[in-house]
Formats: structure tokens, C-alpha cells, sequence
């Protein structure tokens, strides 16, 4: 890859040379039947609502976020998967008034690999959830909020 | 009321004779004249400094009474006191050693054996544990917090320190209260460093990067800052240091002062950076100079293998002995060499073969009388000093009775700013940071305004005042109580709890967050209620620069009014389920 970091950076700003950069716009793309599962204000009814029920955890899917966040507001989360016919992939945050943050499509034949930035309020359980061959697999992690400093 | 270094000599040299001193611990191994000479072993020698906080003169400096160790940290080291620390260690008490590393009889104790480190002194020592040992077979390595914690690096923005350890001869450091001043300066100062500023865990911001931060850091591709470790061929063994600096600096301390970059604890790619490292650079030994705290480091050594040492810091602990941490690809030793520089560390290792066969570890404290200050260093210091005498040497109050800090609740000096800020700033109740540098004063003497900046001189000293909800305030205790409780030693920050004034409470540590603070109860005896309004004060505000006077002059106006400091009440909780705990002695307030 001849591409160095800065490049790779600009190109996705200045509007999606690489193949897959559309996924990272995941709301532009939201139809109207997703509006009642972003609108849920708990997790399981907006993961009902966005994809049919519960998915079962698999060490197949993989969630990086870190284990205390730097900034709440920012908190960058990364999902992976290898399975083979991924469709999607969704981020949900359990104790966020709105749990559902992100259903990123993917299309046949791309990495199922995304990156984004979650706002978190306050401590929760993270969790990502991944639609291969109709089947729902998840991964979860806790993300500590805290106030910083040392309370001075 | 100290000794000279010849009636110190002396009374060691008397004290074996007469069984003044026990027949165990180093003191009593060796003739007085030696008691710095380490014997020879092995082909390279570390030497570990960390967290001195630019204590460039000797200072007192008095160990926890109360550092307590919660779910597997219990009564393991780093988390014992007094006793327990000593008898864990083999260290006779009564003697120099139980003083230096423990807080018992520490008044009395201070007063005899005289003061600790000061980088002249340290430079003595360092210079003759470097040319018995042969010096192109050492390596000097500082933890950080080197360049905050005193009046003349906050003057210099932490210049003072970067000529410090040139001199002193430091060859690779990493970091945590480096990164308070603002990232040209810092950026200033690692250039002006001599040895090399080492950090795999600190990635600049892609928005940064987008910015031009490619300008500056260290790998573009990779987005590290700063090296992430260096080779060295050294003692006919090739060894590579790794630096990890203080993953929580951004959540710890304000982030705007370091707005393009990103800190944590990757372990994933810590496994890969020693996975590569001793594949690629074919290296015989790994050494991690960190300061991610003992417990970060000790639950990072068994999750990480491959890493021979860990040269811990920021935690403060001055441990006697490595931890020896079990992991996939065999052990991995874990040191922690306190604060304030009062310890060097000593690693003897014996590397042959590819691999480190055996060492020889032993903690150093520097006792300031005994050892002769190094004029090279004395003139440095003397020079940095000059021009801000007037400023620290202003006497400003008898201190009553020992003032000191360190422990997980409020030391008699947190006390003093609590009350200073009550008093001064005119609030019901004072918050204060439980920070883990800060010096000692001993009773009878004078507090000056150098004493005063030890235990409060950072780069966001203001102070606020201003309305906070009781709820509001519980919510504060808790979250830092669960910075130092949780069970979990990633979700630990490494600060104490923070110090209060104007009310107490009943703490928990072995409840989880949300639940480890009761009965929170004004001075008066009144309640505190969720829903009632009291006026607060703090300082040290990471979010946003608050807009009050600056602590230490708030501090030493108090002081100046009061002439003598005196602790009328300390404001210590009352402790639930720790009675038992090899972590807690000498504390009364148990329940």
C-alpha cells in the first residue's frame, strides 16, 4: 500500500476515494423503518425494531473500544468480523437514552470492518451486533464514563 | 536537629556494635562506610528512577500509613503498610531501612536519619553505582513525572528538570504530569532532553494528523508521537526498551493542554511490539519503563508475555523487591520505586544465551547526609534556583505536627489546603485532589512557600467557588473512590481518594461504584442532602480553567493569618470492611 496515513485521511474527507467509505455515513441511508428502532429507548426493543430479535455472542465478532473513555463525547469504537455473508453491522449503548447509534450496511464482497465514534453519557455496556446469512452474532464491552481529574 | 554525615557514620558503626540496629536488613550486612556499595552481578545494570517531581533538593518525605489493596490486590505488594510491609520484605524494624520505607515513627525517625534525595546527592550515587559497575554496562532509566511538582519547573515549564536529568545522565525516559504543560512546550523539551523520551502508547488524533501533525511526530504510518522504544547493545547482550507512559493522562489531567493527542493501554499491541521486537530486532532481554502504576503494570505483565522487566512508577510505591508476575511465555518482574527521589532502583541482570538467566534487584533509598553532593549538579540546581529564592524561601507558618500527604485519605497538609480553602475563599466545603507527590514537614518547622508548591505547583492551579447539589458531590466522591477501589485494575486511575474538608463520610471500598459513600455529614453534625445547595471549593479543575486565585497563594495566606498550622480535625471517613486489611495500620476511624 503506497498510500501513507495523511493521504488515506484526506481522501476519506475529500469524499470516499476507497472503496467502502460510503459505510461510514450510515444515517443517510436510513430508511423509514429504522426511524422506530433509533427512536427505542431501550436496548432490546430497538434491537427488535432494527433486526428481528437478539443476537447470541460470538467470539467471531470483534469489539475494540477502549476500557475508560478519554472523552465521552468521542469515544472510538471498532467493529470487525470474519465471517463469510455479512450484511450489517450495528453499535448499541445500553444506558444512552437512545441505545441504537449506527447500522452500517455492507455490501457483498467488502471488509466488515468499520470505525467510528460512539457519545456516550455516563458507564455502559456497548455492545455490536453483526447480521451474517440472516443470523445475528454480537460482542460487548463496557466502556467506563468518568467525570476525570481527581475530583478536585 | 539532623546529624552530620560523620555523627551519622558513626551511629551506624556504633549502632551495630552495640544491637542498636538488628543483625538483619542491609543496614547491618555492611560496614557503614559501604552502605552504598552493591556487589557486582551479572553484565547490565538499571538504574530506575521515577516520580520525582522535580524534587531537585532534598526533602522528607513520609510513606502511607493507609494504601489499602481491594479483590486480588489484597495484602499483596504494593498494597501493605508499616508492619506488614516490613515484615513482608524481611526488614528488621528500628532500623534506617524500616524508616525509609515505612511511615512508622516517622517524626522521630526523619529527624535522625535526616533528609532524602536531591538530585546532587542522587547524582553521587548514581556516577558511583555507574563506574563500579563499568559504565558503558548501564543505563539510567526515570519513569516520569520528572518536570512537574515544584516552583522552578513551573517557572521553566519543566526546563529545569530537562537540564537535571541531562546532567544527572538519564538515557531514556517516558512520561505522565510531562504532558500538563502544552504540546510545543513539551515537544521543546523532549528535543532539549538528552537521553530519549520513549511512549508505544500515545497515537496523535487523526484530526491532528489531518492538520499537520505529520510535521512533528515521530511515525506517520504508525501515528506514534514519540519513539516507542529504542535498542541497545550494552553489557554484549542487545536489549530494547519499551516506553508506556500514563495511559489515563487525558482523563487524569485537562486534556486541552494536549488537544492532538491520544493515550491508553493497548495490550494487544504491546504483545505485538515484544513479539516483533524480539523477532525482528533479535533482542535478548525487553525492559518496559512505564508509569502505568503497579497495578496497571502487574495485571499488564500477565496479560503481555515476553516482557523481562517492568520499571514501574506513577503509583508511588516504593517496593524493596520486584513482583514476580507469572505469564504464557514464562515471568516478567515488576519493580516500583516510590517518589520524590527518594529511592533508586538497582537491577543487576544477567543476560546470556538470548535470554535473562537471573538477577540481583535492590531498592536504594538516598539518604541526603550520607551521601556527599555532587558539585556539578550542586552548581546546576543552585543556578536554577537563584533567581526564584526570594519567592520559595518565605517562612510562612510553625507546622504543629507532621505534615505530609501520601495515603488514600486525607494526609495533615491535604487538611491544611482544605481548610485554607474553606477559609480563604469563604465555602462550607473544600475539595481537594488526592494526588500521591506532595513533600513532608516535620513538627517544629517552618512551612515555607517551597513547601507549600510541593504539594500544590501544577500548570491549572485555580481555584472556584461555587454551588453544588449534595447529590452532585457524591457523585464526585464516588467516581474517584472508584478510580482507586475498583477491583479491576485497568478502570484505576492511580490517584487517591479525594481530599475533604468541612464534612465526613462512611466509605466502602469493597462496594461498587455508586454505593462506597454514606452519611456524608457537615462539621455542624447536619446531614448532607441529594437535594440541598452548598457552597464548594476546589482547585485543580481539568475540564475548563476556572476563574479563582491560585491555590498556593490561597494556601499561604492562610498560613501567614494562622502562624502556626494546626490540625483541629481531620476529615477522614470512617472505614466499613477494611479492619483486616494488611493495607490500613495506625488508623482509628474503623468501623
Amino acid at each position: 500500500m503506497s498510500m501513507n496515513r495523511r493521504s488515506v485521511v484526506k481522501a476519506i474527507a475529500a469524499g470516499g476515494a476507497l472503496v467502502g467509505a460510503s459505510v461510514l455515513m450510515p444515517r443517510i441511508a436510513m430508511a423509514a423503518w429504522t426511524t422506530k428502532a433509533f427512536e427505542a429507548e431501550d436496548q432490546a426493543t430497538a434491537m427488535n425494531e432494527l433486526l428481528g430479535g437478539a443476537a447470541e455472542e460470538s467470539a467471531e465478532v470483534t469489539l475494540k473500544a477502549p476500557d475508560i473513555a478519554e472523552n465521552g463525547a468521542v469515544v472510538p469504537v471498532t467493529v470487525r468480523s470474519s465471517m463469510a455473508g455479512v450484511e450489517s453491522m450495528s453499535i448499541f449503548v445500553e444506558n444512552n437514552p437512545n441505545p441504537l447509534v449506527a447500522e452500517f450496511m455492507i455490501p457483498a464482497g467488502t471488509d466488515a470492518d468499520v470505525s467510528t465514534r460512539l457519545r456516550m453519557g455516563k458507564t455502559s455496556k456497548v455492545t455490536a451486533v453483526v447480521k451474517a446469512n440472516g443470523k445475528l452474532y454480537s460482542a460487548s464491552k463496557e466502556v467506563k464514563v468518568t467525570i476525570g481529574g481527581c475530583g478536585g | 536537629m539532623s546529624m552530620t554525615r560523620r555523627e551519622f557514620a558513626r551511629l551506624l558503626g556504633m549502632a551495630g556494635a552495640a544491637g542498636v540496629l538488628p543483625a538483619t536488613g542491609f543496614a547491618a550486612k555492611k560496614q557503614p562506610t559501604d552502605l552504598y556499595e552493591v556487589p557486582n552481578s551479572g553484565n547490565v545494570r538499571l538504574l530506575h528512577m521515577t516520580d520525582c517531581h522535580a524534587q531537585l533538593m532534598p526533602v522528607y518525605f513520609r510513606e502511607p500509613n493507609v494504601n489499602l489493596g481491594i479483590g486480588q490486590a489484597y495484602g499483596q505488594a504494593p498494597h501493605l503498610v508499616g508492619d506488614k510491609l516490613l515484615n513482608h520484605f524481611g526488614i528488621a524494624s528500628g532500623t534506617l531501612e524500616a524508616h525509609a520505607f515505612s511511615y512508622l515513627n516517622f517524626g522521630e525517625a526523619a529527624g535522625r536519619y535526616g533528609k532524602v534525595g536531591g538530585f546532587a546527592h542522587l547524582k553521587t550515587l548514581v556516577k558511583r553505582l555507574r563506574q563500579s559497575y563499568g559504565s558503558e554496562n548501564t543505563l539510567l532509566l526515570d519513569g516520569g513525572d520528572t518536570w512537574q511538582g515544584s516552583g522552578t519547573s513551573f517557572k521553566t515549564r519543566g526546563m529545569d528538570m530537562v537540564k537535571a536529568t541531562n546532567e544527572l545522565g538519564v538515557d531514556y525516559m517516558t512520561g505522565h504530569w510531562e504532558f500538563t504543560y502544552h504540546q510545543e512546550e513539551i515537544l521543546n523539551n523532549v528535543k532539549a532532553f538528552n537521553g530519549e523520551f520513549l511512549a508505544n502508547n500515545i497515537f496523535v488524533t487523526e484530526d491532528a494528523l489531518f492538520d499537520g501533525a505529520d510535521e512533528y511526530i515521530y511515525d506517520e504510518d504508525s501515528g506514534h508521537v514519540f519513539k516507542p522504544y529504542s535498542i541497545r547493545e550494552i553489557g554484549g547482550a542487545r536489549i530494547a526498551v519499551i516506553g508506556q507512559a500514563f495511559p489515563r493522562t487525558k482523563i487524569a489531567n485537562p486534556a486541552r493542554f494536549i488537544p492532538d493527542w491520544t493515550f491508553d493501554i493497548y495490550d494487544s499491541e504491546m504483545q505485538e511490539l515484544v513479539d516483533k521486537v524480539r523477532a525482528e530486532e533479535k533482542v535478548d532481554a525487553v525492559i518496559v519503563i512505564s508509569h502505568n502504576g503497579m497495578d496497571v503494570d502487574l495485571a499488564m505483565a500477565s496479560r503481555v508475555s515476553g516482557i523481562d522487566v517492568i520499571l514501574g512508577g506513577h503509583t508511588h510505591d516504593g517496593m524493596p523487591q520486584p513482583t514476580t508476575v507469572k505469564n504464557k511465555a514464562g515471568q516478567t518482574l515488576v519493580c516500583n520505586v516510590g517518589s520524590n527521589g527518594k529511592f533508586l532502583g538497582v537491577m543487576d541482570l544477567d543476560i546470556r544465551n538470548g535470554k535473562v538467566q537471573g538477577y540481583n534487584y535492590r531498592l536504594m533509598p538516598v539518604f541526603s547526609e550520607i551521601l556527599p553532593a555532587d558539585a556539578g549538579m550542586a552548581k546546576l540546581i543552585e543556578d536554577i534556583r537563584a533567581p526564584h529564592m526570594d519567592w520559595l524561601s518565605e517562612e510562612l507558618a510553625l507546622a504543629d505536627e507532621v505534615m505530609f500527604r501520601r495515603g488514600n485519605f486525607n494526609g495533615t497538609f491535604d487538611q491544611l489546603i482544605c481548610n485554607a480553602l474553606m477559609d480563604v475563599n469563604n465555602a462550607q466545603i473544600s475539595l481537594s485532589p488526592g494526588f500521591r507527590w506532595g513533600t513532608t514537614v516535620l513538627e517544629g518547622q517552618k512551612i515555607t512557600m517551597e513547601h507549600v508548591l510541593d504539594q500544590t505547583c501544577l500548570t491549572y492551579p485555580e481555584t472556584y467557588v461555587r454551588p453544588m447539589k449534595g447529590s452532585e458531590l457524591k457523585l464526585i466522591l464516588e467516581d474517584v473512590a472508584d478510580n482507586i477501589f475498583n477491583p479491576e485494575p485497568y478502570l484505576q486511575s492511580g490517584g487517591d481518594m479525594v481530599r475533604v474538608g468541612g464534612f465526613d463520610y462512611i466509605c466502602d471500598p469493597l462496594q461498587p461504584i455508586g454505593k462506597r459513600i454514606t452519611e456524608m455529614t457537615l462539621d455542624n453534625g447536619e446531614r448532607i442532602d441529594a437535594n440541598k445547595t452548598y457552597t464548594v471549593s476546589g482547585w485543580a479543575t481539568v475540564g475548563a480553567k476556572s476563574d479563582g486565585p491560585i491555590i498556593w497563594d490561597v494556601v499561604a495566606e492562610h498560613l501567614r493569618d494562622k502562624q502556626v498550622a494546626r490540625i483541629e480535625k481531620l476529615n477522614t471517613p470512617i472505614l466499613k470492611n477494611v479492619a483486616d486489611n494488611p493495607g490500613i495500620a495506625g488508623y482509628d476511624k474503623l468501623s
